[in-house]
């Protein structure tokens, strides 16, 4: 019988902690919920799914040790420094634990809530640093703003982005992750092109359904075409496709980084924008936006009317593979005779427990030759901005993760986020495979196959 | 004897310089996070700090650290990935957490010898993949087997739910290498299926939960890989009809691979992380396993469903190919952990008795959690009579923490009474310390500690665990 030990009593902490806050000594709220922390009895069956635990063989760099590290702060017995800072930073936040977890431990709104605590924790002694200020403050909040950005982004590509990115003074803060990213960043889109789309879509058979796009916002830019693919393919499955005004980024990038208030000031924006729409579904093509989006109603604890507007919201959103493998069948004009992979995205695996949708459509594709990949729901490393912030873990992940598409023997790697696939692509050109191996997204390779050969 | 301060584990700066100059600083963590990181493994409930963590890359740091360490007094405790379920790995008196995974390599599959030599640091799984790919199967399969390693199903004796047929860990090991305290490095037995020269070494280290020394590479006895398998779920209104059903087909000379039991809650917890549709009407499962050529697997899984619903089985379902199968036994895997949706905290046992006398304990348990008002689900593997009783519980209730104890305390006794162990597969750690005596009486817990003074003098080695330092304690819950 597991007794108790007099030597361990000071740290099994206090004898009666709530069941849901914990109050720090300066009379501050932790919002850890302990239930959901003692629910992990540290088994460990997270170790082995977990990248960085891969990598590092170090318990801290688990799942299990973060958790514990939780605990540790919520009991006090840990301070909030940098160290637990880069500890729960280290995390890809790639949930691949969530789904190896039997005992359900909901991981992810616990590292979220880590993070807030950090944050919090920093703006009441700090100032936060510039980039995040821009980027979270100033950036994302104001779709203009994205799009102006998006111009910037293709004239520097017009023009040469290495001697800009030089001439600004970028290139110096994320010398190496800049220089790889842009290799691997396709072409955008010029405003002319964007300036071009019709705000409805309509659907090219008989109309089953009128659907939101959710364009979301760095997507909007560098994977333009794949939006407007996205479009053309569910006109083609009888949808009609509304492109909805005054929508803005999802804001799983701030929630991931602590920025809980900025994160629901976005949401609240989305909600309103596609509750004057009036659509069935809502739909979305990048895998970590979706699981965000997805769970916009546990953004709004203790906020009842919002909470039911977040819910309908949540009730009509769908994975654009998703909705497309419930629909009827889509009649592909092309055959495409290729060796094909997937590679999960980490937020429409674990977050949205979609694995089959893409796998199924891609077999759909006449001519193709479906090769399925060791570990394939395992991250890629690139984790939102984590390969900015941790390019040199990311990288170690990247080139394990290239060790089992190279066994593929894949032609084509798929994915279903923006991310991944400007990671893929990175890991092509690291393996040295361009000449061999292709990166595309899902919804872009199933609509290469729709068109007939001579259109 | 270490007392319990806890200056036990003190490195100064002289003594971490000389560790780092040993495994190079990249190895040798001691940040405040990194320490609370390998203060727990899978036990509920105890956590103690350790001083240091060495993640130590050759048998020669081993020696080295260990050499350190001996001549200051340093508690060592080896680590794998800290799976285990007894406290086993936790540092009570504080000192070095010494992480053998790096050594995570297998040197060799032998197909002439049918053995493997490996680094404790390989993960069970894996082992078994690369020697499945080649047509060759090491049993044993505990239920991290994922996650845990090889050295330390070695040093736990790890069982697993193919024990039925094929034994426990003990069973596979031929040989290891060694490092005493002292730093001295020794080897014992090897590939030889016969080798009884002297004292039987390698038996005694398997099982010695890292209080003798450092295993620091193994050779293990591998089999050809069954030619098929095939499972089988049998559904009962009541526990005791299940038992029986386990008593009976032992009884009729068969014996399955694997005869596992889950009770209502456990089926309905496994359930809800498998989705696999069980039944949760019911009030118990078996799942069974035979492998082996076809045609007998076939007789005995018909002879097994036949027995089944003589007892009384409400249902019986035969998996329709070996990956049904292989979902039904991940899902039992899982069992221990699911159990831990229920209430925060869960606290397992693995009191084991003949299999003639499972139905009596299975109904023992039941009345032992309605006498105390506590909540057990068990499951376990049935077939060698090693039940899993699983307490569903909350650390922070004090004085329901001490009706789980007085609980267990009973089921213990019972498990004596009825010709079992207190622990089966588990091994006795901390959480079974007071009650090795019970079974092995005094006279074994005195050649015990002689057995251990003479590996270790200094008591460096996992100091706290296995071997009770001072007389039987007493249970003792703080209030």
């Amino acid at each position: 019988m597991s007794t108790i030990p007099e030597k361990t009593e000071q740290q099994t902490g206090p004898a009666c902690e709530s069941a849901s806050l914990i109050n720090s000594e300066n009379g501050k709220l932790h919002k850890f919920n302990m239930d959901e922390i003692l629910n992990c009895m540290h088994c460990g069956f997270c170790l082995p799914a977990c990248p960085t635990y891969r990598q590092t063989g170090r318990e801290s760099a688990s799942p299990r040790g973060r958790i514990a590290l939780m605990k540790g702060v919520a009991r006090e017995q840990l301070p909030i420094d940098e160290e637990f800072e880069n500890n729960m930073y280290l995390c890809l936040g790639c949930r691949a634990c969530e789904t190896a977890c039997p005992a359900g431990v909901p991981y992810g709104s616990l590292l979220e809530t880590a993070r807030g605590v950090i944050e919090e924790n920093k703006k009441s002694s700090q100032r936060p640093s510039w980039i995040r200020r821009i980027v979270f403050e100033k950036l994302f909040p104001y779709p203009k703003r994205i799009k102006a950005l998006g111009t910037l982004l293709w004239a520097v590509q017009a023009t040469g982005l290495q001697s800009l990115a030089a001439k600004t003074g970028l290139i110096k803060i994320f010398p190496r992750a800049m220089a790889e990213m842009q290799q691997a960043s396709g072409k955008i889109a010029s405003p002319f092109e964007r300036k071009k789309r019709k705000r409805v879509m309509k659907a090219e058979k008989e109309k089953l359904f009128t659907v939101g796009l959710f364009t979301g916002c760095v997507m909007d830019i560098l994977f333009y075409e794949t939006n407007q693919a996205t479009a053309r393919l569910l006109t083609k499955a009888g949808c009609d496709v509304v492109f909805v005004e005054n929508q803005a980024c999802c804001g799983a990038l701030h929630v991931h980084s602590g920025e809980m208030d900025l994160a629901v000031r976005l949401a609240k924006r989305n909600i309103e924008a596609f509750e004057q729409a009036n659509v069935d579904w809502i739909v979305n093509n990048a895998g970590g936006c979706g699981a965000a989006l997805k769970e916009y109603h546990h953004w709004f604890h203790g906020d009842p009317d919002w909470k039911e507007r977040a819910l309908a919201f949540v009730n009509k959103m769908r994975d654009a593979n998703e909705l497309l493998a419930e629909l009827p069948s889509l009649t592909f004009g092309k055959p495409l005779p290729v060796r094909i992979t997937y590679q999960d995205s980490c937020h429409l695996a674990h977050g949205q427990g979609i694995r089959n949708q893409p796998r199924e459509l891609l077999k759909r594709i006449p001519g193709i030759e479906y090769a399925e990949m060791e570990q394939a729901d395992s991250c890629c490393g690139s984790a939102g901005i984590y390969n900015l912030t941790h390019f040199d873990m990311s990288m170690r992940i990247l080139d394990e993760k290239m060790e089992n598409v190279k066994q593929t023997k894949a032609q084509i790697i798929a994915t279903s986020n923006p991310g991944c696939l400007l990671q893929m692509k990175q890991g092509i050109l690291r393996a040295g495979l361009q000449d061999q191996m292709e990166a595309v997204h899902v919804m872009d390779l199933l609509d290469r196959a729709m068109q007939s050969p001579h259109e | 004897m270490f007392s319990e301060s806890k200056e036990t584990g003190y490195i100064s700066k002289e003594i971490k310089r000389e560790l780092v100059s040993i495994v190079g600083a990249e190895w040798y963590l001691d940040s405040p996070n990194e320490l609370y990181a390998y203060s727990y493994d899978a036990t509920p409930i105890f956590q103690s700090m350790p001083n240091a963590v060495v993640m130590p890359g050759s048998v020669e740091e081993v020696a080295a650290v260990l050499k350190v360490a001996n001549r200051h007094l340093i508690p060592v405790i080896p680590r794998g990935s800290g799976t285990n379920l007894a406290g086993g790995t936790i540092p009570i008196h504080g000192g070095i957490v010494m992480n053998m995974n790096r050594f995570n390599q297998i040197h060799e599959i032998d197909q002439q010898n049918l053995t493997a030599t490996l680094g404790p640091g390989v993960v069970t799984a894996d082992l078994h993949q690369a020697v499945e790919a080649v047509g060759l199967f090491y049993p044993p399969d505990p239920g991290s087997m994922r996650i845990s390693t090889v050295g330390g199903n070695l040093a736990q004796c790890a069982g697993g739910m193919r024990g039925l047929k094929y034994g426990v860990t003990k069973d596979y090991i031929l040989g290891v290498e060694y490092v005493l305290p002292s730093g001295e490095v020794l080897r014992s037995g090897g590939k030889n299926v016969k080798d009884v020269a002297g004292y039987d070494m390698t038996r005694l280290l398997v099982g010695s939960e890292g209080t003798l020394g450092v295993i620091t590479e193994i050779t293990v006895k591998l089999l050809p890989l069954p030619e098929t398998k095939r499972t089988l779920a049998a559904y009962y209104k009541n526990l005791v009809d299940a038992a029986r059903t386990v008593e009976r087909i032992i009884a009729s000379k068969i014996i399955p691979a694997t005869i596992e039991f889950m009770d209502q809650a456990t089926m309905k917890v496994v359930d809800d992380f498998a989705g696999l549709g069980l039944p949760t009407d019911m009030k118990a499962m078996l799942l069974i396993e035979q492998d082996g050529p076809e045609e007998l697997v076939v007789r005995d899984i018909e002879k097994m469903a036949e027995i089944a619903r003589r007892e009384g089985a409400a249902d019986v379902q035969i998996a329709r190919n070996m990956e049904e199968g292989a979902k039904l036994l991940a899902a039992r895997r899982a069992a221990l952990s699911a159990l831990s949706r229920i209430r925060p905290t869960t606290i397992l046992e693995d009191a084991t008795v003949p299999r003639s006398k499972l139905a009596e304990m299975v109904e023992e348990i039941e009345r032992i959690a309605e006498k105390y008002q506590v909540q057990i689900c068990t499951f376990g593997h049935a077939g060698d009579g090693n039940l899993h009783p699983t307490c569903m519980t909350d650390e922070r209730n004090k004085e329901e923490i001490q009706r789980v104890e007085q609980a267990f305390d009973e089921i213990f006794r019972t498990a004596l009474r009825l010709g079992g162990t207190i622990t089966g597969e588990h091994g006795v750690g901390m959480a079974k310390l007071n009650y090795l005596d019970l079974q092995v009486g005094d006279g074994g817990i005195e050649l015990m500690k002689r057995i251990k003074q003479a590996f270790d003098p200094n008591n460096i080695m996992n100091p706290g665990k296995l071997v009770p330092n001072h007389g039987r304690r007493r249970l003792v819950v703080k209030k």
